[in-house]
């Protein structure tokens, strides 16, 4: 056995980093990857078994985003979609920041508690919940209403960003609003004209956040929402477009491309917020 | 829209009922924090009351008068064969794919820790799985696993892997299917693990390290003796997510599946979702879909134990 030195080492470590970054970038990535290959290709050429599938063995073609465009309503499914997710940022925000900032101010044990009470009810299920939901939906006349998810999905994106907004609002002085009110505002005075302002950063987070969790439902929608006009993308795509036996690949994997990476590359941006999130408490 | 106004320009406060609440701190947080809490008692905590009021009822999705049938429901739901293969799918599906999340999301998390160029993309591409709908990415993969042109025996044919008359069909074959799930549903959970155990990582002061390499340990000896106990607590709470994101969801399996070849491939949330909302059966299904419940209880015990002790170190 031979001593390797300290190069030969480094060497050997990248290495191996390298191999393993490799290994799951393949793995975690592929799909997304195979989704833009199929959108482009013939469907002739995606049903030859004898092509070889990661090339194009026919010129590639735009026929697959004209059929979603114009003869799937896709297009529909997406203003539902921006419509449902703007409606529960809306409400969202309007529970959220002031229960997020009281739950950050509250001296004592009792903030705490509370604050962990609230996120604890995010990790109740929509697959326990939906049950019931279907009734009350029925019993209030919301089925296949796009109301339906405005009302209900609240129950997720509230828990989760008072939680995360309790985080931000902690990590501003208290001083700032003891000043504010030195100056004549009262407590809550101060957090609208002095706390707000500077937590846009925290807002636009639990913004992004409420509406890409709502981009992502897909229990819910497909319990409520019978008639294809009013889903949702995350719903119409994996129940309208794969009924019967026909698959239009070409379409479907294009529609999976077109609703995801706009989501995924903005929630990118945040997702360092939404792991401090998970993990408050956990790590320091 | 909001102005920034030097102090001097703050107007004094009228008095009234509104300016009372909004400088007295006792009446002023549970004014804040009524509203929230309203919307989810109405919306969490009721329907979950429902839930088990539903569970010993005979409630359909047609049916008028709700009537008390006792334990009725959990007797049909015992004896149904299919129950039992949903219970065992849901348990395999669950400890299977957290077993790979934790081993991958370690190994991972160790080769992302260190500065390379082009990190950004790589973590970009990492994260595509978890920050994309999972419902689309699963259609993704029921291309991918397509009876006639599944592009992984097309590969696996190229490289000699598989002989000319050998053609799994992924998702037809009950063993197939539940091991195609269950790498969907790694794949989906990875990345979340993943950054979370990262954040871990990053939290370990890098003197630690440097002092005992300093002492003489090797890199392997630094994985196992210092890194992975510091991480330990974080990885912890990495899986509590995972259970509960695996254990309770229905998407990958209504999506692959329909929980098909013969309900061999049913979990518990899809089994639910058929028996309570495709078939009528509130009351069944809400009996199935409380058997989540245990699991649900027990992650948030440990949730908080994980909370608790990292507050008082």
């Amino acid at each position: 056995m031979t001593i390797l030195n300290r190069r030969q080492r480094n060497i050997a470590r990248a290495g191996g980093r390298a191999a393993v970054l490799v290994f799951f970038v393949t793995f975690l990535a592929f799909p997304f990857y195979w989704m833009l290959i199929t959108t482009f290709k013939t469907t002739n050429d995606l049903h030859d078994t004898s092509h070889n599938p990661y090339l194009f063995n026919d010129p590639p073609t735009l026929e697959h985003l004209r059929v979603l465009f114009e003869d799937t309503q896709f297009v529909q499914w997406l203003l539902n979609t921006g419509f449902v997710g703007l409606a529960v940022v809306a409400i969202t925000l309007l529970l959220a920041v002031p229960a997020g900032y009281a739950l950050a101010r509250m001296t004592g044990a009792w903030g705490q508690t509370l604050g962990i009470a609230i996120f604890l009810t995010y990790l109740v299920p929509p697959t326990i919940l939906f049950i019931p939901f279907a009734r009350i939906i029925a019993v209030l006349g919301l089925q296949d209403s796009l109301w339906s998810l405005v009302l209900v999905y609240p129950s997720f994106t509230v828990p989760f960003c008072t939680w995360l907004l309790m985080g931000f609002f902690k990590a501003i002085p208290r001083d700032l609003e003891d000043a504010a009110m030195m100056d004549g505002l009262s407590r809550f005075g101060a957090f609208v004209r002095v706390v707000m302002p500077v937590s846009v950063s925290g807002i636009l987070t639990a913004i992004i956040f409420a509406f890409t969790l709502v981009t992502q439902e897909f229990v819910y929608g497909v319990t409520f929402i019978t008639s294809s006009s009013s889903y949702t993308v995350s719903v119409g795509v994996p129940t309208f477009l794969v009924r019967g036996d026909v698959y239009f690949w070409g379409s479907m994997m294009a529609a999976c491309l077109i609703a995801s990476v706009p989501i995924a590359i903005i929630y990118n941006l945040f997702v360092d917020r939404f792991v401090a999130g998970f993990t408050v408490g956990a790590v320091k | 829209m909001m102005r920034a106004p030097g102090p001097s320009a703050l107007r004094p406060v009228p008095r009234g009922l509104f300016s009372r609440i909004a400088d007295n701190e006792t009446l002023l947080w549970p004014a804040l924090l009524a509203p929230a809490i309203l919307y989810i008692v109405l919306l969490v905590g009721l329907p979950f009351l429902l839930s088990l009021y539903y569970s010993v009822s005979d409630v359909t999705v047609a049916s008028r008068a709700v009537n008390f049938v006792g334990l009725e429901n959990f007797r049909r739901i015992v004896e149904s064969a299919t129950f039992w293969t949903a219970l065992r799918n849901s348990v395999i599906f669950t400890i299977v794919s957290q077993f790979f999340v934790v081993v991958f999301a370690n190994i991972l998390a160790v080769a992302l820790s260190a500065d390379f160029r082009g990190k950004w993309l790589v973590r970009l591409l990492i994260l595509l799985p978890w920050v994309a709908p999972i419902s689309l990415g699963a259609i993704g993969w029921l291309w991918i696993y397509d009876s006639i042109y599944s592009i992984i025996n097309w590969t696996a044919r190229a490289v000699g892997i598989l002989g000319p008359n050998d053609w799994p069909i992924w998702l037809g074959q009950p063993v197939l299917a539940m091991a195609s799930i269950i790498i969907v549903q790694i794949w989906r959970i990875v990345p979340l693990a993943t950054v979370i155990i990262l954040a871990g990582l990053s939290s370990i002061p890098n003197d630690i390290n440097d002092a005992a390499a300093m002492d003489g340990a090797g890199f392997w000896r630094r994985t196992f003796q210092i890194t992975f106990p510091l991480v330990m607590p974080i990885t912890l709470v990495a899986v509590l997510f995972g259970v509960i994101f695996t254990f309770t969801d229905m998407i990958v399996v209504f999506v692959l599946t329909r929980g098909g070849p013969y309900d061999q491939t049913q979990v518990l949330a899809t089994w639910a979702f058929f028996t309570g909302i495709q078939g009528g059966d509130l009351a069944g299904g809400a009996a199935v879909s409380l058997f989540l419940f245990p699991v649900l209880v027990a992650v948030a015990i440990l949730f908080l134990n994980v909370a608790r002790r990292t507050e008082v170190t």
